[in-house]
């Protein structure tokens, strides 16, 4: 067989990096949507690679809802400052201060869906043309149909009956004043695939990711984590289990799942060996069989 | 996984009646890429819809009003891996604009395949699907002779099939053409191989996949890298680095190497090839690096480095295939956005030369009307020229979409002749 091919690791990882200069050529103003997920760190990671030795040309943008595990937010500013990038916030807090969303009521509260508006403002207000995320097609059904430069109208919604083909690698970021773009440079990944890069390239991930002891408690067929934000109905009762998490969100909505893989390498085994889609602990998608699709539509992630 | 497991993209042609859902559905579910939650959520679905067992044509469903009408609106894709490859899908609906869905699944992939009805063989639509195949050069085509179950197994009714494609498809260019005799419906000759036909020699469709030779579907060649960006540092460290950023177009280069940069024509020679912090001595197709040169010459984006024995031709006039992706027909004369690698110029259609009828294959010089999902012969006309190789030769300086500046929409995608 000829030297002259990248295995599926370096192609994916080319074609991310083309798809992130494509931005910056293409854009006058974009930034990393930022989550403190794995998915995000690995799109800032790749940032730095495609730019290097130039810093990342981009800011990472945070939608904080308030209701985050203390561990994210300070694996997000321990890598600002190594980065030396500039870090935007959008705060959900103050949108509900503001009267701009109301908050949900009951048990199963959840602040993800007020996280659009809080977004959408902050894409406006900093006159950002083109949000980069770490979604991949892989995820949800919604998202298989994403392109890498999906297209949003001045009111940020999404249209996926009706989006511009995307054809070999030429992609169209050509847009009106008001309307943003978003970016998705890790489309063609999946878990398995972000998890074996992480191994590959030593990229630092937050501790929540590995095994370890928590309260929680089980609902929804999830170890929901306990937090001053659990409110727990009568039947429930909060366990101490050794848990981590697969996706990270909200820590009123991620799930847990009981493990042992303290360490990249066994997570990866760990994830090889799963018979559940990740998504499968998250209570945002679990609210319909549409519910990612609907998000999306109105600005969504 | 190996780590230099190749990745594989595939797209696949045929509409829900030829099986296609079905067969994607039982591709990813003989092997083991469909998780317990997906299943039980399809399982539920087949249930609701009075489905006996489970529908597997369900796993591709995606957008609500294609799972409420049961149809496939938009490309989609879908993931897999084996202990030999890693897959990604353009799963391509039979429908709805058709045309415009296959050409954008096609344009990025390695291989095709094709689906036909033993039943029915050849039909209107495997030529339409054949022909795009070819005219987006798709390397390697799989004809899948499906529902084999129906026509109790018989070798005659796959025979007939091959008979049939290869009459017509002798008119096409297409270089590697496989002929798999299946039942997506009953698994045979998906994954594993048929117990029913004992008379096929060949692999199952996924073996097939994973073991056919894919690194020379790019154009190893014609060293061509076209500038995306320009790295200058800020800092102290790297004040005099300037270097090219892009991705390798095709071919190879190496550390020394006499190169021309287009347009201006300048010469010098490769002084690094960088990822990262790492200093490579030669990079390839489709590798995404920076380089840096031994002279300074003024280059920025939309420039093209090649080696300077081998470089491409700058042509303002382009003849080429187009096709047109856009409910709002061509415009004769506008002026439309050309986007060609990645560079940016203003182009004018200046002629329709013929259309080709997609059933038939025939020309039609006197039909000279573009719109949605038609397939034409073109003369174009660029304010500046561009750095084009022939499709044929190199799919990625071979291609280009035009956009409608008055829309922002991208409306056709050409290949250069």
């Amino acid at each position: 067989m000829s030297k002259y091919y990248l295995n599926y690791l370096d192609e994916l990882e080319s074609e991310a990096i083309y798809i992130l200069r494509e931005v910056w050529a293409q854009f006058q103003n974009p930034v990393i949507l930022f989550s403190g997920g794995k998915d995000s760190i690995v799109v800032t990671h790749l940032a730095k690679k495609a730019f290097f030795p130039s810093k990342i040309p981009f800011a990472l943008m945070h939608v904080d809802t308030g209701h985050n595990f203390p561990e994210t937010i300070r694996f997000r500013d321990d890598l600002i400052t190594s980065l030396g990038v500039r870090l935007i916030v959008g705060s959900v807090q103050e949108s509900i201060d503001t009267g701009r969303v109301a908050e949900e009521k009951g048990k199963n509260a959840t602040r993800n869906a007020l996280q659009i508006t809080t977004l959408l403002d902050a894409i406006e207000g900093n006159k950002v043309d083109c949000a980069i995320g770490g979604g991949r097609r892989d995820e949800e059904k919604a998202r298989a149909k994403e392109r890498f430069f999906s297209h949003r109208d001045d009111f940020g919604q999404w249209d996926p009956k009706n989006q511009r083909p995307e054809l070999w690698n030429l992609f169209n970021g050509k847009h009106f004043e008001g309307e943003h773009f978003r970016a998705f440079p890790i489309s063609n990944w999946t878990e398995m695939d972000v998890w074996n890069y992480i191994k590959r390239e030593n990229i630092e991930i937050p501790s929540l990711y590995f095994a370890h002891e928590r309260e929680v408690v089980w609902r929804n067929s999830s170890w929901i984590p306990n937090s001053e934000f659990l409110q727990l109905d009568g039947s429930e009762k909060i366990e101490t289990k050794k848990i981590r998490f697969r996706t990270l969100g909200d820590i009123t909505i991620t799930g847990g799942i009981e493990s042992d893989a303290d360490t990249v390498e066994k997570i990866a085994q760990e994830v090889a060996a799963m018979r559940q889609t990740e998504r499968g602990n998250r209570s945002d998608d679990k609210r319909s069989e549409t519910a990612m699709e609907d998000r999306k539509k109105q600005g969504y992630f | 996984m190996l780590d230099n497991n190749q990745l594989l993209r595939f797209t696949t042609a045929g509409s829900v009646d030829d099986g296609k859902s079905t067969l994607i559905g039982r591709l990813l579910y003989d092997s083991k890429s469909i998780f317990e939650d997906q299943l039980e959520a399809i399982e539920n679905t087949s249930k609701q819809k009075g489905h006996e067992g489970v529908d597997l044509a369900l796993f591709t469903d995606g957008l609500r009003d294609e799972r409420e009408q049961g149809i496939t609106i938009d490309v989609a894709y879908r993931y897999f891996t084996t202990p030999k490859r890693k897959f990604i899908i353009a799963d391509t609906p039979g429908h709805i604009q058709y045309t415009r869905n296959m050409v954008t699944g096609a344009s990025t992939a390695n291989a095709a395949i094709i689906l036909v009805d033993a039943r029915h063989g050849v039909i209107e639509q495997t030529k339409r699907h054949a022909f795009i195949a070819s005219l987006l050069q798709i390397p390697h085509i799989i004809v899948c002779v499906n529902k084999m179950d129906l026509v109790d197994f018989k070798e005659e009714a796959y025979n007939k099939v091959i008979t049939q494609f290869e009459e017509f498809s002798s008119k096409l260019l297409v270089k590697d053409v496989r002929f798999i005799p299946i039942s997506a419906l009953l698994g045979d000759n998906v994954v594993n191989r048929s117990e029913n036909m004992h008379w096929y020699q060949g692999a199952p469709m996924l073996h097939t996949l994973e073991t056919m030779h894919i690194s020379s579907d790019i154009n190893k060649v014609d060293a061509r890298f076209p500038v995306q960006t320009v790295l200058r540092p800020q800092s102290e460290q790297y004040r005099d680095y300037r270097g090219y950023a892009g991705r390798v177009a095709s071919g190879v280069f190496r550390k020394g190497d006499e190169v021309t940069v287009l347009p201006s024509g300048f010469t010098s020679k490769i002084k690094s090839i960088d990822v990262n912090e790492e200093e490579l001595d030669e990079a390839f197709a489709p590798m995404s690096v920076s380089i840096t040169l031994e002279d300074e010459i003024d280059i920025s984006r939309g420039d093209m480095i090649a080696r300077s024995n081998n470089k491409p031709e700058p042509r303002q006039d382009v003849e080429a295939m187009l096709c047109w992706l856009h409910n709002d027909p061509a415009k004769p004369r506008a002026k439309y956005t050309i986007r060609h690698t990645s560079n940016e110029q203003k182009a004018m259609i200046k002629e329709v030369i013929y259309k080709i009828d997609i059933n038939t294959l025939n020309r039609k010089p006197e039909d000279i009307q573009l719109g949605m999902n038609d397939i034409c012969k073109v003369k174009i006309r660029t304010t500046k020229p561009l750095l084009v190789d022939a499709y044929r030769e190199n799919r990625t300086t071979g291609s280009f979409i035009l956009v409608d500046e008055s829309t922002n929409e991208t409306v056709a995608a050409g290949m250069v002749v």
